[in-house]
């Protein structure tokens, strides 16, 4: 097809062309096949190519601009966010919405994001085709909500974001440890939605959280590609001025008073990112607040965090009896194995310790990750 | 744009509510109703009598079956739609949580013959 040579990028027209297609779906039931539908939809195709070029090309005007960063909010920022909050609408899924984001905000194509989340590529153009339908159909328009839904609607948007930023922070796929292009994205995004509504204290949390991760990103893998748990990391090669960055933005949150789990969790990265080593690091100041965020999120893998802590306040032995509890609800998540593992190490139960590290071996497909598991089962073993 | 609002209950609860209860319910969506008809958004709407007084045509291979009962089985039950008028889905959701009594309400676009205020747009 000629659009593939107009665009130079077979994915892009490919993608296009499904574009050109749902709107013929859309159209030609009403209005009627066209005389030549064939070209109805090579124009369409092109006409979609030419906006997406054109807001490529601003796209990464814009993100020159905002690495100089000063604050300008111009009706273009104001679209790109639109765009957001449509493709988090709580009428879709959350698959969906993940999708939608990374295919029509962040500009990915399909094939790309098919490998980022390791789903089969026709799957994902599915999920988006019939979101896309579900948009068009169910009427969603393309505008942010009003300030009485902001909160519930503001939540559907950072747990997107988050999700990217987690998938590109650490991949959950085979290939790659991390995808920092994901990672980054997804903090441009939230630093894009913290200048449209700066008075949202959970979005400055989620901004400094990300700014934490990123800040230590450097130092989390070894030469060889092999991860290296916080314990034992290079502080001194911690990105300080991002680091005071991020701290700036949770006191800015925290002057509004309205604490929620972003804002706690960055808090608990900030603990960890002051402390000059883990031996002296604020424990019972990070339990307090993982005792907050459990109390507001109630989560399992919130209460496997705070059983690190414990054993840092507590001892091993009471850390363990938390995290023993929480068998049922996390038995299929490998970090779930690792931390029992520890715990089992520290009280001289090498065995258990050792079927704990191999049940966690099983649940990750993550490089470094295993790496870091298979040494510590084959040290263990001699 | 039209959609249709199902007002979906239990009712094994709903039989358990206390008479005031029903009548502060009824009073509520009166109200409810009401408003929104006045405004034109409210088109059309009925509550329905309850699934024991349902009958069930199935046509199949050329057969048709009558039976007793709901289509499908099941402790929720359509008690009651609306037809509604909105701009747009934020406002059909604005308006289902208006609905004053405890229900599930599932929101439906209707399809609609030829219209032009709503040829598709471009919803990248």
């Amino acid at each position: 097809m000629r659009l593939t040579k107009l665009l130079g990028d077979f994915d892009l027209a490919e993608e296009l062309v499904q574009d050109a297609i749902v709107t013929a779906l859309e159209h030609w039931p009403r209005d009627g096949i066209p005389d030549a539908p064939g070209a109805w939809l090579l124009t369409v195709a092109r006409r979609k190519g030419i906006d997406r070029l054109r807001r490529e090309a601003r796209y990464q005007r814009k993100l020159a601009l905002l690495e100089e960063a000063p604050p300008a909010v111009t009706t273009y920022t104001d679209e790109r966010l639109d765009l957001i909050f449509t493709c988090c609408h709580p009428a879709l899924g959350r698959d969906a919405q993940v999708a939608l984001t990374l295919r029509s905000v962040v500009g990915l194509t399909t094939a790309e994001i098919a490998r980022a989340f390791l789903v089969p590529e026709p799957t994902l153009a599915q999920r988006i085709v019939r979101a896309k339908r579900k948009i068009v159909e169910a009427n969603i328009s393309l505008r942010r909500p009003d300030v009485s839904e902001l909160p519930e609607r503001l939540g559907q948007v950072l747990a997107v974001l988050y999700l990217v930023f987690n998938e590109g922070y650490l991949s959950s796929g085979p290939e790659r440890a991390t995808r920092r292009d994901l990672a980054e994205e997804a903090g441009w995004l939230t630093s894009l939605i913290a200048r449209a509504v700066p008075d949202e204290p959970e979005v400055l949390g989620l901004l400094a959280l990300m700014r934490l991760h990123i800040a230590r990103s450097d130092v989390r893998f070894d030469d060889r590609g092999r991860m290296v748990l916080l314990k034992d990391q290079d502080r001194s090669r911690w990105d300080r001025g991002r680091i005071a960055d991020a701290i700036r933005l949770i006191e800015r949150a925290g002057a509004m008073r309205r604490p929620g789990p972003y804002q706690l969790q960055a808090a608990i990265a900030a603990l960890h990112a002051e402390a000059p080593s883990w031996s002296a690091t604020d424990w019972p100041q990070i339990l307090r607040l993982y005792d907050e965020l459990l109390a507001m999120t109630s989560s399992p893998v919130v209460a496997l965090n705070r059983a690190i802590a414990l054993r840092e306040v507590a001892g091993p032995e009471a850390a363990l009896r938390e995290v023993e509890r929480l068998a049922d609800d996390l038995d299929r998540y490998h970090l779930f194995h690792a931390t029992r593992a520890e715990l089992l190490r520290d009280l001289g139960r090498g065995e258990e310790a050792r079927a704990a590290d191999r049940r966690a071996l099983e649940l990750t497909e993550n490089p470094a990750e295993r790496a870091l598991l298979a040494e510590r089962i084959a040290t263990a073993s001699t | 744009m039209k959609y249709m609002l199902m007002f979906v209950s239990d009712e094994a609860l709903d039989r358990q509510a206390r008479p005031e209860e029903i009548q502060k319910g009824y009073e509520a969506i009166g109200k409810w109703w009401g408003e929104h008809a006045a405004a034109g958004r409210i088109l059309d709407g009925q509550e329905l009598k309850s699934t024991k007084t349902a009958t069930t045509i199935r046509k199949n291979d050329g057969k048709v079956t009558v039976t007793d009962g709901p289509f499908i089985e099941s402790k929720e039950a359509l008690g009651g739609f609306a037809i509604i008028d909105v701009p747009d889905l934020d406002a059909a959701i604005e308006l289902a949580k208006g609905w004053p009594v405890l229900q599930t309400i599932e929101i439906r676009p209707l399809v609609e013959s030829r219209d032009d205020s709503n040829t598709p747009k471009d919803t990248r």
